[in-house]
């Protein structure tokens, strides 16, 4: 992935994200044709009390936390970073908000933004080690990684802090269990975070700034962007995600647990990125397929909760379903096969892709 | 972990000076009655890390009892970590303190530290969990929970109020943990012989709120009307029931009935509120009891001590919540 991209306009490119977003879109109608016959009850639908109520509901409500994530992790990942701190800035923003909330008189829309202020703050400083001081992303967040799950137990005192029940409490618990328009308002969240951020990545230029500093740093700044400015924006911006994320998380359940909240959580969303199609080496991204690789993810756990499989085996069908995403976005892994193919019939000529195959070897 | 490994060397060599400088200096006879001569026993303990409130009302109740024996406590945190809890025991055995009480975090791997202390005549406590080794002379006596009792308690509760019939769904702790397995085995043991309650369906919530919210939504989903008691592993999965069974539009201890174990201040308050039926509380407060045994151990009583002192567990349910729930500590 090297200086190119920035020939790419605008329809080519919403070509790819089409193609892009594909395959786990193929798994994700695979497992949901699998439960649509070995699981009816998974695709009952009512309405409860005026909401929406049922198994695919669910889904898309634990699955807010993993697209936010995946959101904001696909533009630092398009930059040619990582960030792995955001599961720790997610117990962080939950731990300062619930902390806020029980200890002091601060009202709940005060504390949500002191500790949405936090995050960006902790994003603030994964960017500034990135691009000032020149540390390797994996690095550079890897130490608020560790380092934030201590101060999340640090500002808690090491407990579990529960929102208390006071006039303010309703406000605040809406945000991880209310109702609008006969949905659940984390899948509303996600889903306006990330159409936001779609247009405003594709409607201006902040998108194709992203993809030329991840495609070539070095060539963009040759040509006037300031990249360390981009870069810096992507980490605050990845931080800001995690923030919305950890309110979400700490409101769901009305309590913060500075040990075991988002444990993880990073590397889900760095899956969701890859499984969605944007390469680890930065460069040409895709939001869609991000956000349908997180929702691929929470699906997955949720037809194992349905099905009953023991928590400890649980990893094994994650792990085979990101595998085979993988093989099938492999360019070699598909050629492979399509020689084969072609060796089989003995015909080159009717095994060669359609138009469609061959924009999505472009951007693999 | 160079850093942590340092400071708890450093941990342990102001521990030491402190030893000998009290030792040194303080000559002048104490007023407790467990102190011999001019010299105040010393007991190290090693505790599995501070993950919960449990944990920390354990860790305060072992703390508060040292105190009250005259002793001095010498306390480790093995932060999650059985590695830590190893290196702790070994500096508590270079220091020669005079008894070691530890919690550990898991039942295996003891031996070789167990064997050091033994070679100098350090005695052995193990409290609140087990530990599994080759020579079982290498500890003095295990006291705790009985956490397989628990299980037993909670099915045997729940025969009494539903008449022996009810479809359960089962929210699991961690896998492989020894409460986990013991609550697992316990509760089944009892209920085999009722062949009408029926467990429909057993799954982990890790012992954590979300998770237990997260898992009971999905079973409400495929088991639906079904469902007619949650038996949990521990208090916070079961409130995370609750709240699920709630946004199912369903009443929690009315359409549902919970039982849990554990017993925090948190399960009291549910149950005052009418939403949970029943828990087995897990008594952290054992410190007295592992503090009374030390005593023995110090005066040379270890032979008639038996190998296995259990907590008495008690079973409180809704109609008691609201007298006793100001009465909890933790």
């Amino acid at each position: 992935m090297t200086a190119p991209e920035i020939e790419s306009n605008g329809l080519s490119r919403s070509q790819l994200t089409r193609s892009t977003a594909i395959w786990p879109l193929f798994a994700l109608g695979a497992l949901l044709l699998l439960n649509a016959f070995a699981l009816p009850s998974f695709f009952e639908l009512e309405f409860l009390d005026g909401n929406l109520y049922g198994s695919l509901v669910d889904v898309l409500n634990r699955s807010s936390i993993g697209v936010v994530l995946a959101v904001g992790m696909t533009l630092v990942i398009a930059t040619g970073g990582v960030d792995l701190s955001v599961g720790s800035v997610l117990a962080i923003t939950g731990t300062v908000a619930a902390t806020l909330m029980a200890k002091t008189e601060l009202g709940v829309t005060t504390a949500v933004l002191i500790s949405i202020a936090v995050a960006m703050l902790a994003g603030a400083l994964n960017g500034l080690l990135v691009t000032s001081l020149k540390i390797e992303p994996v690095i550079a967040t890897l130490v608020l990684m560790v380092s934030g799950r201590g101060i999340a137990k640090y500002i808690a005192g090491e407990q579990v802090i529960s929102v208390p029940r006071d006039e303010a409490f309703a406000a605040f618990d809406w945000i991880g269990n209310g109702h609008l328009f006969g949905l659940p308002v984390p899948t509303l969240l996600a889903l306006s975070l990330a159409l936001v951020t779609f247009f405003v990545v594709r409607k201006t230029s902040i998108g194709l700034l992203i993809e030329s500093v991840g495609g070539n740093a070095a060539a963009s700044r040759a040509t006037g962007i300031n990249d360390r400015m981009v870069k810096l924006f992507v980490y605050v911006f990845a931080a800001f995600c995690a923030g919305v994320a950890g309110l979400i998380d700490t409101a769901y359940i009305n309590a913060s647990d500075p040990v075991n909240a988002g444990v993880f959580t990073e590397l889900d969303a760095i899956f969701a990125v890859l499984v969605g199609g944007t390469a680890l080496t930065g460069g040409r991204f895709s939001l869609t397929g991000s956000i349908v690789g997180a929702i691929l993810l929470q699906t997955l756990l949720t037809t194992m909760y349905a099905y009953g499989v023991a928590s400890d085996v649980a990893p094994v069908p994650k792990a085979g379903v990101i595998l085979i995403v993988c093989l099938l976005q492999s360019t070699k892994v598909r050629t492979w096969f399509r020689k084969r193919a072609r060796g089989q019939q003995g015909n080159p000529a009717t095994a060669f892709s359609s138009p469609a195959d061959s924009s999505s070897e472009e951007a693999s | 972990m160079p850093r942590s490994s340092d400071s708890f060397a450093l941990f342990a060599l102001m521990g030491l000076s402190c030893l000998m400088a009290s030792g040194c200096a303080d000559s002048k006879p104490s007023d407790s009655s467990n102190n011999v001569g001019d010299r105040k026993y010393t007991i190290g303990f090693v505790q599995t890390g501070s993950e919960s409130d449990w944990r920390k009302a354990h860790s305060d109740s072992v703390r508060q009892a040292a105190e009250d024996a005259g002793y001095e406590l010498k306390f480790a945190d093995g932060q999650g970590k059985q590695e830590n809890q190893i290196k702790a025991l070994s500096s508590f055995v270079a220091q020669r303190v005079d008894a070691i009480i530890l919690s550990p975090l898991v039942e295996t791997g003891w031996d070789n530290v167990l064997e050091k202390a033994a070679q100098r005549n350090i005695p052995v406590l193990i409290l609140d969990r087990q530990v599994e080794v080759e020579d079982e002379s290498l500890f003095v006596t295990y006291i705790g929970a009985d956490t397989y009792n628990e299980g037993r308690l909670a099915a045997e509760w729940l025969i009494k109020n539903t008449d022996g019939k009810a479809k359960v769904v089962e929210l699991q702790g961690t896998p492989g943990a020894s409460p986990t397995l013991n609550r697992y085995k316990g509760f089944r043991d009892v209920i085999k012989d009722h062949p009408s309650i029926e467990i429909i369906a057993s799954q982990s919530g890790d012992f954590r709120l979300s998770k237990g919210k997260e898992v009971m939504e999905a079973l409400l989903k495929t088991h639906g009307d079904d469902v007619e008691v949650v038996y949990a592993h521990n208090d916070d999965m079961a409130i995370g029931a609750i709240q699920a069974i709630e946004d199912a539009g369903k009443k929690p201890g009315d359409d549902i009935v919970l039982v849990s174990i554990d017993g925090v201040k948190a399960a009291f308050e549910s149950m005052v509120e009418g939403k949970l039926n029943c828990t087995v509380e897990c008594n952290p407060l054992q410190g007295p009891m592992a503090m009374e045994a030390v005593a023995k151990i110090l005066a040379g009583e270890a032979e008639d001590m038996s190998k296995r002192q259990m907590i008495k567990d008690e079973v409180y349910d809704r109609s008691v919540a609201k007298d006793i729930i100001d009465s909890r500590k933790y």
